[in-house]
Parts: C-alpha cells; structure tokens; sequence
C-alpha cells in the first residue's frame, strides 16, 4: 500500500453547490443521504486504476479535498484555506447550474488556489477579475463540473449548457455536467444505473490530464 | 393646494428610499445569491422605504416642514401601512417560503404579534446593551491577545497531521473494500430467508474493521474542524494586532476608552431609574440647554438653537442607527443563509427592521423637546410610553450585564485553548 503514489485533487466551489455529495459519489459509489454544511475541510479517496489493462497498469491513490466556504470569507478564513492548497496535482471546479453567480465566482476560487505559490505572503493582489493570461502558464490540470442539471427545465437546458461551455474554454478545462440526485438511490450502491458510464468517463479524464 | 405640493414631495422621498432599499438588496445583501421571487425584493426595499419616511417625517417636524395636517395624514397613512407589512404581508411570505421549503427549516413560524412594539423595543434593548459593552472591547487593544507566527505555523502542521492521518484511514478502508469487493464479500444488507440464515452463521471480519476504522475517521474529522476553527481566529487576531498600529487603530483605541466610559455612565442611570423609579421628564437637549443657561450663565435664542440642535441629534441617532442596522444584517445574513434558505432570512430581516425602526420612533421621543413630541403621541395613541422606557431600561441592563459576564468568560477561556499542545 505504501507503494502506491499520492495524488492530490481540490475540489473548489461556492457553498452548497454539491461538492460532498460529489466526493462522497467518486469515492463511495453511494449517493449522500444528509448533506451538510463542510466546516474547514473534509477529505476522501479513491482507490483508481491508471491505464487499466494495459500493462503499465498502476494503482493510484486520488484524495479529493473538499474545502468549504466561500470567495467572500473574511481573510483570516482566507488565509486558514490557503494552508490546503499546497502541492496540488490538479482542481476539480463545481458550480451550480441553476445559480449563475456560483459559475461567475468560479474565477475567484480558481485564482485564489492558483495564487497561493506565487505570492508567498498569502495576500491575494488581484480584485478577481477574470485574465486569460493567469492561466496561460497554468501547469495544473482544470476539470469544471456543473450539477443540478435535473433542476433545469428541459427547454432552458441548451442555453444553460451553452453558456457553461465558454466558461470551461476560459479555463482551458475539460467539463463534465452531472445529474446528482436521490431518486437513483438504491440499497446497493454498486447498481445505480448509468453510473459506470459516468465513472469510466471521469476516471478517463483524469487519466488524460495526468501527466507522468 | 399646499397638499398636493407636500402629498408629491412625500412620494418623491418615498421613491427614493425605495430604490435604495432596492439596490442595497441587489449590491450588497444578494450579491451571491440569484434573485428568483422578486417579491422579496419589493417587500424589502418597501418596508424600508416606509420605515425611512417615518424618520423623515419625525425631522419634518422639527423643522417645520410641510403643513402640518398634511403631515399628520402622512403619518397616519404611513403608520398604517407599515403595520399591515410587518403584521400581515411578511408573515404571509414567510409562512409561504417556509412551507415551500419544509423539509429543510426546523424553525417553526411565531405566532402573529400584536404589540409590535414589545418586541422591537425588547430587541433595540438586546442590541444597546451588547454593543454598548462589545464597542469598547473591540476597540480597544488592551484585550488583545499575544499571538506570534509560530503559534500559527505550530496549528497549521497540526492540522495538515491531522489530515494526513485522515488520508492514511480512508485508504486503508478503500483497500480493505476493493478487496472485499474482489473477493465477492458484497457489502450489501442480507435480503430473503437465505440470506438472514447465512449472515447470522458466518461473520465479515472486514466489515467489523470497517466500522472501527469509521469511528476514528469520525473522531479525526472533528479535530480537524476545530483546529481549522482556531486557526482561523488566531488569523484574525493576528489581523486585529495589525490593525492598532495603525493610525486608524490608535484612534478607535482611544475612542473605546471613552466609549467605555460612557457604557458605565448608562448602565449606572439604568440602575438608578429602575430603583427609584424614576422616568426622565425632560430630554437631554432641553436640559443642556437648561444648564448652560442657569450655570453657565449664557445668554442665547433658546428656540432657535433647541430646534437646530434637535435635528442634529435626532438626525446623528438616525443615521447611526440605520448604518448600524443594515451593517449588523449583512453580517448576519452572510454567516448564517445558504442559497436555499436566503428567502426567508431576508424577510425575516425585514420584519426585524421593521420592528426596529418603530420602536426606535418610540424611543426617539423621549430625546426630543416637548413641542416636536405631539405627533408621536398624537399618531401613537394610546400607548403607554412610560412602559416602553422602563422595558428598554431593565432589558438594556439585562443584556449590558450578561454581556460582560460573557465576553469575561470567553476572554479567560481563550488563552489556555491555544497553550495546550
């Protein structure tokens, strides 16, 4: 076990956006019965074999971070957050397709994790505004999900799904937009339906950007 | 005539304190939120407006603006509508937001309330007493508690152990699933006679680990909590010790040694009116002007300088009050709404405004000279308002009391907190 190496995944988002009930779904194959409010940060893993069936096949660890709260917290919570952000392998973005600020401050987690190597001091300089530049050199692979697409009404989805395709082109990300929802909830996790398509195609993009 | 002309200039000032209730709403208090019901905008921004224009019409009587029976109809339509919102249109709203949305508030919905004016004056009390003993302790930097860099950095590695040690149980338990998964141990609840015969003979001895490992995780993830939680307010102490540095700093010092003085100086009266039982006959600008007067022996226009000098003060209360109100609400609707519930915090809030703003009408009474006071009773009837001081007084005290008694408390508790390794 101890050969298997670490990755580090954040998953960023504002509050109540489904980032646990995502984690908990990668890493539990179970749907989150009680969701609630993540004070600091929770952390899972999942076990994922890379490059499975080939014979470079390897067994990696993915710890997903889950950090709670929101781009507007005072910044002592700022600078508590900050201390999650080290030596980061890659930034899952969640937003909420029902709440179009939730995609807008999108930009402000992304520049608030981003930043943490480049000013040593913990103060963030910008004012939030979105820079294509920033992520010009931008290293770190972005994945940017959207969920609740349940909630939106069939008519209204092509303009929602439209408008969240230019904001993962800003960020030069991959996206993926997911239905989390209850009514797929049976007693074994193991038999939602559709759900292996779901994780084939996560884990795939992960094994994409996961550079060796 | 003369009604049309005041009747438009009413309306006008209506207007525009609707709007900035409006954009206060959209700029500042929903500034994350989506704005879907925009009847929660329209009753927010119209309590406020109605509620301003009752201080604006409390200064059109000082001043003298306006005919005065045009003005008392305004009062009286003004104070009519303003108890229709805050006792049948908010309380509607929220009983409708909150049965849309049942399964998530526990919080049941109070009873109608009569006597808006218990309630308001019950909590304009609450507030006083707390921020009058709070002010000083923020201000000043005596209170503040030495915290170094390495009392920081010595939390921050605790709490990354914490969740590395998280991270190592969590694995070991995906480990142990996949390889129970690998097996055929299904995790899964034993269905059909066969079933609960085989789970009652034979026993998983991962499931057992399982659950044992579980029970540490749940016990790690709560220190971590509570270690993100203390490092974030030795941040902002950190932040506060900056901040006394600087200018501004050395200022709000200064004037929290003088707040505090004058904290002393309102709980003693407080004391002194409930024992004796005294209700103040005259308000204070009547009084000074009494005093310098008959001691200090100076000679000046008494009405024209009484009327001025009310409008100051009433205005100073005024704007101070509001600030602080709207202040002390975004506060208090950032730390505790969510997407789904921010409806009916913000009608809440509203109905708290509303409340807050007609027993402040009450309560300003007491700081005016008797002639400008004949509306307030005029329009207010039949209320007692000796009660309602005396209410303020004992509440004020109550609170100004627990307040020290717990900010005492938590002061103390602090420090060993933070010591323990």
């Amino acid at each position: 076990m101890a050969s298997l190496d670490r990755v580090k995944v954040l998953v960023l988002g504002d509050s109540g956006v489904g980032k646990s009930s995502l984690v908990h779904l990668l890493c539990q194959n179970q749907v989150l019965g009680n969701p609630s409010w993540t004070v600091g940060c929770s952390v899972d893993v999942r076990v994922h074999d890379y490059k499975e069936g080939t014979p470079e096949e390897k067994t990696y660890y993915i710890e997903l971070w889950d950090v709670g709260g929101s781009v507007g917290s005072a910044s002592s919570v700022k600078s508590t957050r900050a201390v999650f952000y080290n030596s980061v392998n890659g930034i899952i973005l969640v937003h909420d397709l029902t709440n179009k600020k939730s995609s807008q401050n999108l930009y402000r987690w992304s520049l608030e994790a981003l930043n943490r190597d480049l000013v040593p001091t913990g103060v963030l300089v910008t004012n939030g505004d979105y820079d294509r530049e920033q992520f010009a050199d931008n290293q770190i692979p972005l994945l940017v999900i959207g969920t609740k697409l349940d909630q939106i009404h069939e008519t209204k989805r092509h303009e929602v799904l439209t408008r969240t395709a230019f904001l993962a082109e800003d960020f030069n990300a991959e996206e993926i937009n997911l239905v989390i929802e209850k009514r797929y909830f049976l007693r074994d996790g193991n038999q939602i339906p559709g759900f292996p398509d779901r994780k084939r195609f996560g884990g795939g993009t992960l094994k994409s950007l996961h550079y060796d | 005539m003369s009604f049309l002309i005041d009747s438009s200039i009413m309306i006008t000032s209506q207007i525009l304190f609707f709007g900035f209730g409006w954009l206060f709403f959209m700029r500042q208090l929903f500034k994350d939120y989506e704005v879907r019901q925009y009847v929660v905008q329209v009753i927010f921004s119209v309590t406020f407006a109605f509620s301003c224009t009752m201080f604006e019409l409390i200064i059109f009587e000082i001043l003298g603006v306006l005919n005065s029976s045009s003005r008392y109809f305004h009062w009286k339509m003004n104070l009519c509508v303003i108890l229709l919102i805050l006792v049948f249109m908010v309380p509607f709203y929220i009983g409708y937001f909150i049965v849309s949305n049942i399964r998530l508030w526990i919080l049941s919905i109070e009873q109608l309330i009569s006597r808006v004016g218990v309630i308001g004056v019950t909590l304009m009390a609450l507030l006083s007493g707390f921020g009058a003993v709070n002010c000083p302790y923020t201000y000043m930097s005596y209170f503040l508690r030495n915290v170094t860099d390495t009392d920081i950095l010595a939390l921050e590695r605790r709490l990354l152990q914490t969740m590395d040690m998280i991270i190592s149980k969590k694995k070991r338990m995906a480990m142990t699933r996949r390889t129970m998964f690998q097996k055929g141990e299904v995790h899964n609840k034993p269905s059909g006679f066969w079933g609960m015969i085989k789970s009652v003979t034979t026993s998983a001895p991962g499931s057992e680990n399982l659950t044992l490992i579980q029970q540490e995780v749940d016990a790690l993830e709560e220190l971590s909590r509570q270690l993100f939680l203390e490092t974030t307010d030795l941040y902002a102490t950190k932040e506060r010790i900056e901040y006394s540095k600087t200018f501004k700093g050395k200022y709000f010092n200064f004037l929290g040694y003088f707040f505090s003085i004058y904290c002393v100086w309102k709980i003693f009266m407080a004391t002194i009116n409930i024992v004796f039982d005294r209700v103040g006959k005259t308000d204070p600008v009547t009084r000074g002007i009494e005093i310098t007067v008959n001691y200090l022996g100076i000679q000046f226009d008494v009405k024209f300088w009484s009327q001025h000098i009310s409008f100051i003060l009433v205005g100073i209360i005024i704007v101070t009050s509001i600030r602080g109100l709207l202040i002390t609400l975004t506060k208090f609707f950032y730390a505790i709404s969510s997407s789904k519930s921010s409806n009916v915090i913000v009608l809440l809030l509203a109905q708290i405004m509303g409340m807050y703003f007609v027993s402040s009408v009450l309560l300003i009474r007491m700081s005016m000279p008797l002639e400008y006071r004949t509306i307030i009773t005029e329009v207010l009837g039949e209320l007692q308002f000796n009660f309602y001081h005396r209410w303020f007084d004992v509440i004020f005290l109550v609170s100004a009391l627990s307040s020290i008694l717990f900010l005492y408390l938590a002061h103390k508790q602090a420090p060993e907190k933070h010591m323990a390794p």
